[in-house]
Order: structure tokens, then sequence, then C-alpha cells
């Protein structure tokens, strides 16, 4: 690189990163803590001080996906063959398996509800750019500022119609309605940045597909879809960790079959009270997905992120 | 949709280059394509929108169905205004959104200008910044009550271990002084990334030129920090205080798993508080007006706070 006034010294260079670094570290304490309490014993993770280093156990990683309750004196003496390892490590703490929890179940439900109202958000999100992006429509600006609008009212506010509506059309607490929902909910960002990236998209290259006899159909799926790729898929996963989060419509609108894990994971609780390494465990399992992904995508996310807020 | 089937014989009217195309006119597919989206938001964001405005003028209460629903006109809104609960939960709000924006702006926008000084490596530094902001409120906020715990937490620990102070002697969720910031504490670790990102943006969008054009002028670089860097960040940063404002008007998932609205209601934020009304307490009209309360604060807020953007905007 030519020498510019511009360029930061060395030194400044070492400085902010060490700074930098330093706050990131900060950072991912308590999330390497979510991590590690999963792992830990329950008298490890309420040890004082607290354990940086101790002897891993998949503990937490049972005590989440099992209901377990407590075996009598009787019981506990009495031998048992056959058992598999995690009846086992159960057993040892005096307790027994009863059955599976419901973790798996909520789990479950928030991925069939993040995916489905993704599909559905990035669908009719996609077709409804294209449209603000090439035709030309009475009231433009204002109906996409109406639609960015519907993203400030607090779901609290609109959650009591919501649920009076979803109890006279049955769809409280099932998975059509939340996927609804979330569609709404995310449908508005999706619009938004969609149309920004196909606005990008030089307007030449559709008009070449029209000479050369494609419909506008065919235009749309075979050149704009492929231009707008990357953007469309950085927009799904903020649609997916819109509806994967969420909380607020999650409690207030699902009790039982529909509900998803955020809900879910704080009501955990052990035979003898709370217990803290099965909840890590789920926040665990919960959370490293949305991680990962944030790594691995960081480009287009990160482009996202200030893109979409730009140029609101 | 009769429109549809005028519109489309009267053959694409828009001027567009493309318009004359085989198969559906512009007209028909651009209204195809956006129906869709307008009706979903009708239905689900504007439809109960008006159903609450109209409820707030009424005494329904949810559980109680079969009761005749009375138009009571203006009560409900003259109780929220003149209930001094109300205003103790407004300074409740207003703690968390002073605080939360200052440090988050400060804490934020230093991070940015570090992050710009393009150090090795300073991309996967900005990602491992930015991943709290990915993550559930509610999972983590759940976990932060862990962290806080006197003694075994460890934020305690860790406080104790700086400061010398008894972990055990202090507790951030069970103390009246300190809950307010205890939530304070764990949004500023949550969205400071954002406001940093948006700050970046800002940063990155500055030409070289300006400041080689301040170099041959001899300006010093505290004086282009004052006069070029922050002058092209403000409106940037002033978005980022905008979205992060009217995020934490709504904020309920966080502090809610946090600290619950306690100990008593010292952190019950307005959505929390509302959210008790609606559907602990099920004073259904009375909680509508409260929402329409809260609505309309949050969008005169913005629209007042916009046009005040665009004027720094077009400075």
């Amino acid at each position: 690189m030519s020498f510019s006034v511009t360029e930061p010294s060395n030194r400044q260079k070492w400085i902010s990163g060490a700074l930098v670094i330093g706050y990131a570290i900060i950072t991912l304490l308590p999330l390497f803590w979510i991590v590690a309490t999963g792992f830990k014993s329950s008298p490890d993770s309420i040890a004082y001080p607290p354990k940086v280093i101790f002897e891993p156990t998949v503990e937490g990683y049972v005590n989440l996906f099992t209901t377990q309750t407590r075996l009598s004196q009787d019981a506990i003496s009495e031998p048992r063959k056959n058992l598999s390892w995690y009846e086992q490590l159960v057993r040892e703490k005096g307790n027994t398996i009863v059955g599976p929890s419901r973790f798996s179940e909520r789990f479950f439900n928030s991925v069939i509800i993040g995916f489905g109202s993704t599909f559905f958000a990035i669908l009719l999100g996609t077709i409804s750019a294209y449209a603000f992006s090439r035709f030309r429509i009475p009231l433009k600006d204002d109906l996409l500022f109406f639609i960015l609008s519907t993203r400030m009212m607090p779901p609290i506010a609109v959650a009591i119609p919501i649920f009076l509506m979803f109890r006279h059309l049955g769809l409280n607490d099932t998975h059509a309605g939340m996927i609804l929902l979330y569609t709404a909910v995310n449908l508005s960002l999706a619009v938004w940045l969609i149309n920004g990236f196909i606005d990008e998209i030089p307007i030449e290259y559709e008009e070449a597909a029209l000479i050369d006899g494609y419909t506008r159909f065919q235009a749309f799926y075979k050149v704009v879809l492929p231009q707008a790729a990357t953007g469309i898929a950085s927009t799904a996963i903020f649609c997916l960790i819109f509806a994967w989060n969420e909380y607020a419509f999650a409690v207030l609108l699902t009790s039982g079959t529909a509900q998803t894990a955020p809900p879910f994971i704080p009501t955990i609780i052990g035979v003898a009270g709370q217990d803290w390494p099965a909840v890590a465990a789920g926040a665990t399992l919960f959370l490293l997905p949305v991680m990962i992904f944030t790594i691995i995508l960081r480009k287009h996310l990160l482009r996202g992120i200030t893109f979409g807020a730009v140029r609101k | 949709m009769s429109e549809e089937t005028n519109t489309q014989s009267k053959q694409s009217p828009s001027g567009n280059r493309l318009s004359k195309v085989r198969g559906l006119s512009d007209r028909a597919i651009a209204w195809i394509f956006i129906s869709p989206t307008i009706l979903i938001l009708l239905a689900i964001n504007i439809f109960p929108l008006i159903w609450t405005v109209y409820l707030s003028f009424t005494n329904y209460r949810v559980n109680r169905p079969n009761k005749e629903v009375e138009f009571v006109g203006l009560r409900n809104y003259e109780r929220i205004l003149s209930d001094s609960d109300i205003w103790i939960t407004m300074q409740a709000t207003a703690h968390f959104l002073i605080w939360t924006i200052i440090l988050q702006v400060v804490i934020g926008f230093t991070l940015a200008y570090l992050i710009n000084k393009k150090f090795k490596g300073n991309d996967l530094w900005t990602t491992i910044i930015v991943l709290p902001m990915m993550l559930s409120p509610a999972v983590v906020g759940n976990f932060w009550t862990f962290l806080y715990q006197p003694q075994i937490g460890l934020f305690n620990y860790v406080v104790g271990f700086v400061s010398g102070a008894d972990p055990s002697s202090f507790s951030m969720i069970g103390d009246v002084a300190l809950a307010p910031w205890s939530i304070v504490i764990v949004d500023t670790w949550m969205w400071t990334p954002f406001v940093m990102l948006i700050c970046l943006a800002g940063l990155r969008s500055i030409p070289d030129s300006i400041y080689e054009a301040a170099e041959c002028d001899r300006a010093s670089k505290w004086r282009q920090f004052w006069t070029i860097t922050i002058p092209m960040v403000l409106p940037f940063l002033m978005l980022a205080v905008l979205f992060r404002g009217i995020e934490n008007f709504k904020m309920f998932d966080l502090v809610v798993q946090l600290t619950g609205g306690g100990p008593g209601s010292i952190t019950e934020l307005t959505s929390i508080n509302l959210k008790r009304e609606a559907f602990e307490k099920w004073r259904t009209g009375y909680a509508s007006a409260y929402a329409v309360i809260l609505f309309v604060s949050i969008f005169g807020i913005a629209s007042i706070y916009v046009k005040a953007l665009n004027k720094v905007k077009s400075r």
C-alpha cells in the first residue's frame, strides 16, 4: 500500500487493535459462560469462586431432554442392571427418568415457525419489492413508508386485538397462526431490504431479456432473481433470526402445542429447583446456530444491518 | 378485483420503457405482486390497530366475554393520564432510554473509530462484538439473572475482583438502587454493536480526499476530528439513536426475563406495565387506551426527530 496521510500509523493500529480485542473478550465472557455452564455439574455451576476449570459432564444436557423424579431410599439401594449411560448418570444423583422433556418439541416448533414464516415473508417480500422497484406505482413512497412504519408498533400494543382475532379464528397457540404473525412482522423488513437490492441491479439486463423474447415472469426469475440472490439470502437470515428470537408474541399467544423455545427455556427447572446447567444447555443449543451463522455469513449480514438502517 | 381487469384493457399507461411485452400488463403484474403484502399487513397490523383504538373507548374485558360492552368515551384516557403509577413507569422507561442511548453512543462510536483504523483482523473481531445483538433477548436475559447472582454470579465475581468489594455484598437485580442499572448494563452489552456498525458505515462513507485536503491546509488531527469526522458521522449516529430509541421504548423481552419489572415496580417499563394491565388484570379497554397513548408518543417523537435529522443531513 502506498503512503498516504489518511493511512493510520502502525502504532495507532496496535493500540486500537488491542482496545477492540479487549472489548470483544469482555463481550464474549457471558456467552462463554453459557456454553461452559452447560457442561458443568450442578455443584460446579454454583461454586464460589466461579469455576473456570472443571470436569465436563453432559448432565445438564441429559436433564434438559428428560423429565425426572426423585427416587426413594429403597429404590436407590435396589440394584439395577442394563441401564443406559444416561439413565446411570441420572441414577447416580438419586433421580430416575420418567419421560422425555418438552424441550425438543419446543425447539422443533421454533424451527417450523421460523422457517415457515421466513419462507412466506421472502416469497411475498421479493415479488412486492420487485414490483416497487420496477413498476410505476401510485403513492409508491407512501406505501413503502406505511410498510416500514408497521415495525414501529410495540408488539404488546397490537397483541390484544391479535389475541382476540386469533381466538375468534381458532389460531391461538397454533403453528399456522404464529407463522402468519411472524410473516407479517418480517414482511416489512423483507420488502424494504430486497427493494434496495433490486434497485441496484441495472434495468438494462431485463430489457435485453425482454427483447430476446422472455416474458416478464421469465425475465424476473431468470435475470433478476439470480442477481439479487445474495441480497435475498441475507434478508432471509435476518427474518429467520427475528422469528427465532421473538418472545413477546410467543409468550402471549402460545402456551402449549405451538410454543417456541424462547418462552420455554427460562421455565426449565430441575428436580431440586433452578437447574442452571440444564438452562445453559438449552440456551447453548438455541443460541449456537445463530452464532455460527453470524460468523460464517458475516460479510453479508454486517452489510445488511447497516444497509437496512441507513436506507431508512 | 374489477380494477385489475380495467387496468389490463387500458394497456399500461405507465410509460415505462419495458411496457410493451406479452402476457399480463405491467400494471396487473404490479398489483398481483403487491396486493398480498398489503393485505397481510392490513390484516395483522392495521386492522388490530384500529380495533385497539375502538376498544380503548370501551370497558371491555377479555375475561368476561358475556358482559355487555359499554362505550365509555374518553374515561380510560383520563384515568391513565391522571394515574401516578403510570408516571413512575414512565420515569423508569426514561431512565432506561437515556442511559442506554448515552452509553451505546459513546462506546459504539469509540469502537467504530478504533475499528476504522483498519488493524489486521478487524472484521473478525467486529463480528465477535456483534454476536450478542443477534441472540434471543429473552434467553440471554434469563441467563444474565444467573450472572447477576450475589456470590456465585460471574458478574458479581468480576466486579468484586476488580473493585475489591465482596461479591456477595450486592445484588444487581434484588437491590432497588441497582436494578435500574442491571437492565442498562445488559442492554448496552447487547446493542452497542448496532450503534457501532452504523457509525462504522458513517466513518467509511467519508472520502479520504477530505482529510487529505485538510492535511494540506495544516489542520491538526484534533481539528480534523471535530470539523470533519464528527459532522460527517452525525447523521448516521442520529439514525442509530432513533432506532435504539424506538426499540427501547418498546422494550419487553429482555427486561421481563431479567427483572420482571422488579423489585417492586422499579424496572417496570411501559411495555411490561401494559402487559400486566392487558394480560394479567385483563382490563382490555383500559390497556387498549394505554397502547394507543404509547403508540402515538412513539410515532410523534419519532417524526419530530426525523425532521431534525433531515435538517442535519441537508446541512
